[in-house]
Order: C-alpha cells, then structure tokens, then sequence
C-alpha cells in the first residue's frame, strides 16, 4: 500500500507543476499588479514609489525569470512572500486553513449521510409517494445557490428566531475554552455548513438511489434473501456497502467544488477562511496568495482523490488499489 | 429486406451484392440475423427513427413538461422585458423600500435606491439566460472537440488532451472562474467565456468516453472502409450517435451556469452595467435585516430557473436513456 501511494504520488508532480505554471502565466495576463493596489490605497504614490515597491518584490522582472524564481521558492516548500500583508504567504494560509477544513469536512459529512439516507429510503420507497416526494425536494435542493439558502437561513433563524449567529466563527471576546468554546464553535457551524451541504445533499440522494436499486437487482441479493437475512440486514451489509462505491468517487471529486462553494458562503457569514482569503487576494492582485491557495486546493483535491480510493479497496476489496 | 438502417452509400454495394446473388434474393429477407445487429440499432438513421418514441417520452412525464412551461414562460418574459418595463430598469422611479403589494404600481416593491423590482427581475431574465446558453455553447463546442479528438484518435493526443483534462479539474473550478473573470475586467462576454472554459473539461470527458466505446463498432469500421475521412466520420458518424448523454448533460450545464452567473454577481463580479439576479441579491444582503424580500424574490426566481432545467434534464434522462429511467 505505501508503494502504491508512492507511485500516486509521483505521477501527481507533473500534474502539480502543469498546474503552477497556468496558473502563474494566467494571472501575469490581469492588468494591475500588487504594486498598482498597494500605492491605490496609500493615495499618494509617485512614479518612483512605484518602481521601487515593484523592485522589492521582483515585479519588474521578466515573467521568465520570475516563473524560476517561484518553482525555485516552491522547490523549497516556500509559497512567497506577500507584499500587502507583509507576511510569508505558508503563514496566511496557515492561519485560515483550519476554519475552512473544518467547514468543508462538516459540510461533506452532512451531505454524505443525509444524502445516503435519503437515497435508501427513496430506494426503499422505489416508485411510491415517499420516492417521489423526496425526489421533488431533492431536485430542489439541487436547484437552489448555496449563497441565497444561506442569507434565507440567516433570516430565519438569526433575524426572525435568534437561535443561531448570523456570522463570524466563534464569539469574540468570550475566551470559551474547552467544551463550551467547542459549543461555541459548533453554533456558528451549522447554517454555513448547512448552506453548503444542501446542494450536495441533492448529488448524493439521487446517486445513492440509483446505486441501490442497481445492486438491489444483482444475485447476492437474492442469495442473501434466500438465506433468510432480514431486509434491513441486506439494506445495510449488502446493497448499501455497493452502493457507496459510487458515492465516494463522487464526495472525493467534489471537494474542488466544495472549496468553490466556500468562497460564496464564506462572504455570506463573513467567515474567515481560504475561500474569502482567495477571493480577497483576486480583488487586490495579491497574486503570490492567489498562487499559494491554487497549488494548495488542487493539492487538496490529489489528496482526496488518493483517499478515495482507499476507501473504495475497504469497500470492495475485489478493487486493487491502483 | 430493409435498406432503412444501413448507411445509405452502402446501399449501392448491397444491391450490386443483391444482383449477383439473384436466384437467392427471394430469401435474404428471412435472415435477418446477416447483418450486425449492433451496426442496425447504433447507426445514425435509427437513432433519428429513434427520436420519435423519445420525444413521446418526454412529453407524457409531468414534471418534465412543468419544467419545460416554466423556462417557456422565462424566455417569453426576458423577450418581453423591454416592452413591459421599457427605460433602465437601474433607473430610480418610486420612494425606496416600498414592500411587495404595498403600491399596486409597484407590485413587487422597490429597493433602497427606489428601483422597481419586477423590472429588475425581467431585465435579470434576459442576462441569466443569454449567459446559460451562450456559455454552455462554448463549452459544449470545446468539450466536443476535445473529447472527440482524444477519443477517436487515442495514442498519445488521448494522453495529452486527457492531462489537459485531469489538471483543468483538479483545479477548483469556481476559484478559477473568479480568476478568470477578474483578469478579463467583469462583463457579460467575459463571464460567458469564462464559464464556457471552466465548464468544457466535463463535456470533454463525456464525449471522449462515448467516442472510445463507438470507434469499435462495426458501421465506423464500414465507414472508415469505405474511405471516409477523419473528420467526416467523428462529425457524421459517431457523433450523432454520442448525441443523447451529450443532450442531456447541456440542459444540465445551462442550470449551472445560471447558478455560476449569479454567484460571480452576487460577489460583485458581474457587468456592473445591467441588473442581474445575482447583483440584486448582492445589494439586498446590506438590508437583509429589514426588508429580507429584496433577497428573497431574485433567489426564488434563480431557483424557479434553475429548477426548471433541471426537471428538463431529468425528462431527456429518461426519454433518451429508458435503462435508467427511474420507474422500474
């Protein structure tokens, strides 16, 4: 297993390297650099200024010559240095990553168990009023932008009932430790990783339906029937474990996306993450951050394809790990 | 004996095979199992007699055509928008902030700045749309010759144009399209070419594994042994028979680029020159407290559109693909 880990691994380079090198090209073609923002926002910034902020960075390099440099610095598991915030760029990134993380998994958690949950019954229900009321729902669910569901559930639930904070990540200033502050923590959790769940949820209803009534028709479901298994034992051990097969590829493919979806729904509850750091990073041409969350989601998604296919050898060992 | 199925310049060398076989013709009807039933049922004219059945399909499920007068009435409203609200609809004409059914002039209110609403919701009509069909064009056009080319030819431009495809999804797609969006200076073309670029990497895939199955079959090899070029057999050949999975994605994806669209706008991402639903959503955020239906109303009509299509979608799935309708 650690051999074949390792060869994932390695063919992933080239990948990671193509994906470095686009995306650096592609950021040289916007008009505006660091520079231009930073002595935007000061005011007053003569000629001078300028070329002398572009030289501390290495703007005023050729686009050769600072594409090595980079590689160069990544060679040496450094990401840059940022000019706005004055920072190393692997500190920044650093200190959002966590919120994000745990927002993501949260939020494909959910998604993963209501959505399987869902698919069984509507399964279950194949053809009957349950299915069909939980499949209009799930056609909805899938229709609906996560940033609206968000702000509509700020409404109801912190506008109209109070029940939940509208935004942030914890209560600031409150100094909670322990399990209170993880409480804490969880109340500010739950709307956005709901808003990022729903759509998901929908992906994942419908796909472990279909991946059901698929193994639902094969023989060891009969075998398992004729040895007279209850059917909730053949729902759960034998007709479910298949029907993940799908479901994982899928929750492992969606993580790129579900780091897309964090950067709307981080700005709806202005939570500090990757996502709105990003996002943050477009607007004022901090290209060495923008560079830093790339290489950083895309490794993210080669590292949750590799898990996948983990889980998949453990659900169906006929499955070599490739 | 029927001809119908056969590619029709293969007609030429069954009759010449017909006449040289004359004392036996009177029987060649009978055996019907000579010909290659995979060549009958996969070529192109039966998937055209074909389009009959689906269509019927399509029309007898409820939801599907819910869907259908749902975008119909869409389209004939973003058609209509400059008849019914003619002038800007970002021009200010009443107090601001009156609620929904408060002034019967009026009868979805206006925001803070006193622009009417429902002018806002046609005119957002036409962006949404023009920018769901256009994008999903690029990216089917992309899509389409990408995976037709790497899945036909295969070898060493499969390997190439499938990296290609690998890196453009391990990319998070939606970072990549603000990036996109941002270097190009938001507009509408820009946000039509952006999605259509972060969009082609599926309909490439797609396309590629359709081509890869039907390059085997024995009307590609006929063709091919009839002399036909390259381009003639992925174009007329395999591709309309690629066709329905192709068909059903697109409807997918213009719901997707709807929901793109509107997310970039609500960002403030979106040509700051025409009123979108997502930039009325994005400025009713700042009163989301106090008059909540200025968020509300533009989502409920992304949703209605979004939904719309994808009843649509769902009513192609299982028209064109009766193995994986969900009644069985």
């Amino acid at each position: 297993m650690a051999k074949t880990f390792r060869r994932t691994a390695l063919q992933a380079i080239p990948t990671v390297v193509g994906i470095v090198i686009i995306n650096f090209l592609l950021l040289r073609l916007a008009p505006g650099d660091a520079a231009d923002v930073l002595a935007g926002e000061s005011g007053s910034a003569t000629i001078e200024t300028l070329a002398a902020l572009r030289a501390r960075f290495g703007l005023d390099q050729p686009v050769v010559v600072q594409l090595i440099a980079y590689l160069d610095n990544l060679a040496h598991f450094s990401l840059g240095f940022s000019p706005r915030y004055n920072l190393p760029v692997a500190d920044i990134i650093a200190q959002r990553l966590p919120g994000t993380v745990a927002l993501m998994l949260t939020a494909l958690v959910i998604a993963v168990v209501v959505g399987v949950a869902l698919g069984i019954i509507m399964a279950s229900f194949a053809g009957r009023w349950p299915d069909r009321l939980l499949s209009v729902f799930a056609i909805l669910f899938y229709s609906i932008p996560g940033f609206w569901v968000g702000l509509m559930l700020i409404v109801l639930f912190s506008v109209k009932l109070g029940w939940l904070p509208s935004g942030g990540s914890e209560t600031i200033g409150a100094g909670k430790t322990g399990l209170a502050g993880l409480l804490d923590r969880l109340r500010y959790m739950i709307l956005p990783a709901m808003s990022l769940a729903l759509f998901y949820v929908a992906i994942y209803a419908r796909l472990a339906r279909a991946a059901m009534l698929e193994a639902l028709t094969q023989d060891y479901v009969r075998t398992a029937a004729a040895k007279g298994l209850s059917p909730l034992a053949i729902t759960l051990r034998h007709v479910l474990r298949n029907a993940l097969l799908p479901v994982t590829t899928l929750a492992g493919m969606h993580l790129g996306g579900l780091l897309g979806g964090a950067v709307v729904v981080e700005t709806v509850y202005s939570w500090p993450g990757l996502g709105r750091l990003a996002f943050e990073a477009v607007m004022s041409r901090d290209f060495s951050i923008l560079l830093g969350v790339l290489l950083l989601s895309s490794l993210l998604v080669i590292i949750a394809n590799m898990i996948v296919d983990l889980v998949q050898a453990w659900l169906d060992p006929r499955i070599e790990v490739r | 004996m029927d001809d119908g199925p056969w590619p029709h310049p293969s007609q030429g060398a069954a009759r010449s095979a017909a006449t040289v076989l004359q004392p036996q013709a009177a029987g060649v009807g009978d055996w019907t199992n000579v010909h290659t039933p995979d060549a009958r049922s996969a070529s192109a004219a039966t998937a055209m007699i074909a389009a009959p059945r689906a269509l019927r399909t399509f029309l007898r499920s409820p939801t599907a055509m819910a869907g259908f007068v749902i975008l119909l009435s869409m389209v004939v409203a973003a058609i209509l928008a400059p008849v019914l609200y003619p002038g800007d609809p970002l021009s200010m004409v009443a107090r601001p902030l009156l609620w929904p059914g408060q002034n019967s002039a009026f009868p979805l209110g206006t925001d803070s700045l006193g622009r009417d609403i429902a002018a806002g919701l046609l005119h957002g009509a036409r962006v949404s749309l023009l920018v769901g069909a256009a994008a999903t064009l690029i990216g089917l056009t992309l899509g389409i010759l990408v995976g037709s080319i790497a899945g036909y030819h295969g070898g060493w431009i499969d390997d190439v144009m499938v990296r290609l495809i690998e890196l453009f999804q391990t990319i998070p797609s939606f970072i990549l399209l603000i990036v996109l969006v941002s270097i190009a200076q938001p507009s509408i073309p820009t946000v039509i070419w952006a999605i259509g670029l972060i969009t082609w990497p599926t309909i490439a895939r797609l396309v590629r594994a359709e081509f890869r199955s039907l390059r085997e079959k024995e009307f590609v090899l006929a063709a091919r042994s009839l002399g036909y070029g390259h381009a003639r057999i992925i174009f007329r050949e395999i591709l309309p028979n690629a066709l329905p999975p192709i068909i059903v994605t697109s409807s997918v994806m213009v719901a997707s680029a709807i929901l793109m669209e509107s997310a970039l706008s609500f960002l403030g991402l979106g040509d700051p020159n025409v009123v979108s639903w997502g930039s009325m959503i994005g400025a009713g955020r700042e009163l989301l407290r106090t008059a909540w239906y200025l968020t509300a109303l533009p989502g409920l009509v992304i949703v209605l559109a979004v939904l719309s299509l994808n009843l649509i979608g769902d009513g192609l799935n299982d028209a064109l693909n009766p193995r994986f309708s969900g009644d069985r």
